[in-house]
């Protein structure tokens, strides 16, 4: 119980209870936190929860993670804001969005392994409903680039069968919904310098000397 | 304009939904209406009008709830029945007693209009609509319930008010 308490203190995502805590006593902030954690549980139980989220700690900041019941749907950097993230969540999946960290344990799990380096190949379901057409048929070739691998923009477009595609792909890896899992971070310019990122050119260079030093 | 995220409803709203609860009911079982209302507006979420008054819609839902636990439970008056009277005159506060049990021991009209003018700070048309009676009425309802709380409750030292609007208003 306590560490939920200190967790709703340090996580922006409960900014609103956290922000009246002041005009509360602890009693109701304690009834409050009940009342939100017994949503999300029935909201689970009863089919209800369109999609989950969480945050996680990371040497790139804090993490957004959304999983719908079909798996993983969204991962976002800090630069990102979490609170549009959840309203394009909201928007293009379903309104019924809830902080729910249960269904994300096993990702949030992974994900901690892999920043360690002990964990080189993701084994949770990955839902691309938020990637269409071409782009998602770049995410599926994506995925086979092993850990420590590293493919350039046109080897890409070519193995998704069209060679001259290459701006095409970058935009795909630029919108990934799912980075880290769906690994774009190893998709470089031809020149081997590391090029552009969802999470910041820098978190790219982190990540590509996190797998390299295994 | 679509619709928010639920999460952010909750968070929006919790707080006056719980307090709806618990002017209407005994405390565990506020929890349970509170969460039973959230479970049926997240239910019917989807369909919302992105313009709805949402604060209202789950007052209503909240209302909807508690009579059910009312019903099923049919004890109704047990709340009631504990707390006023005990010997103390119309002028003898009771700084022991907790507010809630004060706002519960209202009569049902009453409590009700301070859950929703009060708590959830509707305006008496919605008042009135939440409480199936005139706007007249629930102004006559909110204010005679003021007037028991008054005198049955008296504010400790350390303010600790159960709704902002509540002490800033009640002297109109």
């Amino acid at each position: 119980m306590m560490t939920e308490r200190d967790d709703a203190m340090e996580t922006p995502f409960r900014r609103t209870v956290a922000g009246a805590r002041g005009e509360q006593d602890d009693a109701e902030l304690d009834a409050l936190d009940r009342l939100r954690a017994a949503i999300a549980r029935r909201a689970e139980e009863e089919d209800l929860l369109d999609v989950a989220y969480r945050d996680l700690d990371s040497p790139l900041g804090r993490l957004l993670l959304a999983a719908t019941p079909v798996g993983l749907v969204r991962v976002a950097f800090p630069v990102e804001d979490p609170d549009a993230v959840l309203e394009t969540l909201a928007g293009q999946v379903s309104p019924r969005v809830l902080y729910a960290p249960a269904r994300l344990d096993r990702v949030a799990r992974e994900l901690e392994e892999y920043f360690v380096g002990r964990r080189h190949a993701f084994d949770v379901p990955v839902d691309l409903q938020l990637a269409h057409g071409f782009r998602r048929a770049v995410l599926e070739r994506l995925v086979e680039v092993p850990y420590a691998g590293t493919v350039s923009y046109g080897e890409l477009a070519a193995r998704v069968g069209n060679p001259r595609a290459v701006r095409a792909v970058g935009t795909a890896c630029a919108l990934n919904p799912v980075p880290l899992v769906v690994p774009c971070h190893r998709v470089v310019r031809s020149d081997g310098t590391p090029g552009a990122y969802r999470g910041g050119p820098d978190a790219k260079r982190r990540l590509l000397a996190l797998e390299a030093a295994r | 304009m679509s619709l928010p995220p639920f999460e952010h409803v909750v968070l929006d709203h919790s707080r006056v939904v719980l307090r709806v609860c618990r002017a209407l009911l005994p405390p565990d079982d506020a929890q349970d209406a509170a969460a039973e209302a959230f479970l049926s507006a997240l239910r019917a979420y989807p369909r919302l009008r992105p313009d709805s008054d949402v604060r209202a819609w789950l007052v209503t839902i909240a209302h909807r709830k508690a009579l059910d636990v009312l019903r099923s439970r049919a004890r109704a008056a047990v709340p009631v029945a504990e707390v006023p009277d005990r010997g103390t005159g119309p002028h003898d506060p009771l700084p022991d007693t907790d507010l809630w049990d004060v706002v519960r021991a209202l009569p049902e009209k009453q409590r009700e209009a301070v859950a929703f003018r009060y708590l959830a700070d509707l305006p008496y048309a919605e008042v009135a609509t939440l409480m199936g009676t005139s706007e007249a009425a629930a102004r006559r309802n909110a204010a005679d319930a003021v007037k028991t709380l008054r005198r049955r409750y008296r504010v400790p030292a350390e303010p600790r008010a159960i709704g902002g609007p509540a002490t800033q208003r009640e002297g109109r």
